[in-house]
């Protein structure tokens, strides 16, 4: 970890209304590495997620991309978001265009690609998940995990840096979640780095580098998934995994 | 499937039943045979239909309407998106242009198009602007046209932009698309879509209100009916223009119809069936 943090965020702070969310929460993440967020309802994954691409603005704090502090004033937000994908657990897909066009809108209309190219790349990422046979279906006429993996391929045709995983399987019938966590696995397989908000305690024990316990908008505690997941230091830690144990979830 | 069957055989006799009664009370009335001949005399509707010496045309007065319509229609469908976008785009900057959107619409769905006809079509040359007063009371009067229905299509436009769900402009932007972007690729094509039938409705409505620009003096359908009317005493000509405005709406019905089936089938497909 001696790395330069690829992604760094410093006493990130954010309200709605008179909801506190997010309370000062300070966070590294290495290049490579998966980091996975769990905690209860309402302890502020999504909304951190959502800081950090800026789709949420900031109330206090620092996000710091690459070494940049992107969450800056006359930061150009819109070049930034190009570097971070972000999968949500609504999949977001576009209804009126087909697979192939959901992926190419971005790199023809932001990055300036030439459309065959797009098109060629998009059928590649297709291909390698699985899904080339349904480049010209629209997304109201495939399973929710063909959408989510379509989803997933959507933000990979823009070569984030950071991948952003909200919740990404809590919409699947359970029989679909496999096929996308299989996918997220390739991913982190490859290197990508990528901070996960999931309720698949297995999943995130699996695959995390490190794991978050979030509460009420603080960062209770962290460290390897072995050690959360077997010994949590905090008595709040405790009381979430016995209940999520409780559910038959881990 | 019996039941069925049965169903559409009462409903269908019914109905043949209720125009048949209609009818007769229409021919039995006392001045029937009058009403006959002033508005439905086969040959007079000709007449009108192909016009006379001394009457125009009802059929050539009538493509003035079309071409009124159409012209009014493009413009209409650029103005009214124009309006409608500005009144969705947030952040204080724009604060002045949202509010002029928001007054032309309350302005213009406020006043009677009648009378946004007489004011464009007699105010406009009194201001003597060259270039721009010397133009027919045609120009006139579909600008009249274009400006009091864009306050309404610009209505049904927003109706459609709020409709699509937030998440969708939340999915655009974290691909990197600029608000613009969003708007253009993600938004509009999805509302453009959902108020395609209330779109159709207004524009129907638009055909037959060409007919108001007659006020001004140009001759199209209905005018050309007025003048045949008052010349021969006979009102088929009324009849023949009714007709005639039909003619062009049901088509283009039948087509919104059409799109919006194929729009849904093509969506759904198979999956569906």
């Amino acid at each position: 970890m001696s790395a330069e943090p690829l992604l760094r965020l410093e006493s990130v702070d954010k309200s709605f209304d008179a909801n506190h969310v997010l309370r000062g929460i300070d966070l590294d993440v290495a290049p490579h590495e998966v980091v996975c967020l769990i905690g209860p309802s309402g302890s502020g994954k999504s909304t951190l997620l959502r800081c950090i691409n800026l789709i949420e603005p900031l109330d206090g704090g620092r996000v710091i991309l690459e070494g940049e502090e992107i969450s800056a004033r006359g930061v150009d937000q819109d070049a930034i978001r190009q570097r971070i994908g972000i999968v949500f657990q609504a999949f977001n897909l576009f209804p009126h265009m087909t697979v192939l066009e959901n992926i190419t809108l971005a790199p023809v209309r932001v990055l300036g690609k030439e459309r065959a190219a797009a098109r060629s790349e998009a059928e590649k990422l297709l291909g390698r998940f699985d899904l080339a046979d349904k480049r010209d279906e629209y997304p109201d006429r495939l399973s929710g995990g063909q959408q989510q993996r379509t989803a997933i391929v959507r933000a990979l045709a823009m070569q984030p840096r950071l991948m952003l995983l909200d919740e990404i399987t809590s919409a699947l019938d359970p029989e679909l979640v496999a096929e996308v966590l299989i996918l997220v696995r390739e991913l982190a397989k490859q290197g990508m780095t990528m901070v996960i908000a999931t309720h698949e305690m297995g999943f995130a024990r699996d695959i995390a580098d490190r794991v978050v316990f979030l509460d009420e908008g603080r960062i209770l505690e962290q460290g390897a998934p072995d050690r959360i997941f077997t010994a949590p230091q905090q008595p709040r830690t405790q009381q979430f995994l016995q209940r999520i144990i409780a559910a038959g979830r881990l | 499937m019996l039941g069925d069957r049965r169903a559409v055989l009462v409903s269908s006799v019914s109905t043949i039943v209720f125009f048949v009664v209609l009818g007769a009370a229409i021919f039995l009335a006392p001045g029937s045979r009058e009403v006959a001949h002033d508005f439905f005399s086969f040959e007079a509707m000709r007449e009108a239909l192909v016009g006379t010496n001394t009457t125009p045309s009802v059929l050539s007065s009538f493509w003035l309407n079309v071409r009124m319509f159409l012209v009014a229609e493009v413009f209409i469908l650029v103005l009214a998106l124009v309006i409608a976008v500005i009144r969705q785009m947030p952040g204080p900057a724009l604060f002045p242009l949202r509010l002029v959107a928001v007054i032309y619409t309350d302005f213009f769905r406020g006043v009677p198009l009648l009378l946004v006809i007489y004011i464009m079509g007699f105010g406009i040359p009194g201001l003597a602007i060259p270039g721009i007063s010397d133009r027919s009371p045609v120009v006139l009067g579909v600008a009249a046209l274009v400006l009091s229905y864009s306050a309404y299509v610009a209505e049904v436009y927003r109706a459609g932009i709020e409709s699509v769900h937030e998440s969708q402009v939340i999915g655009a932007r974290s691909l990197g698309l600029s608000r613009w972007q969003s708007m253009r690729f993600v938004v509009l094509p999805q509302a453009v879509r959902r108020v395609i039938p209330p779109l159709l409705n207004d524009f129907i409505s638009l055909q037959k209100d060409t007919a108001l620009v007659a006020v001004l003096g140009p001759i199209e359908a209905a005018r050309a009916a007025a003048i045949y009317g008052s010349d021969r005493f006979n009102y088929s000509s009324f009849v023949v223009a009714a007709l005639l405005f039909i003619l062009l709406t049901i088509p283009l019905a039948r087509f919104t119809d059409h799109l919006v089936a194929r729009d849904r089938k093509r969506r759904r497909g198979g999956a569906m069936a």
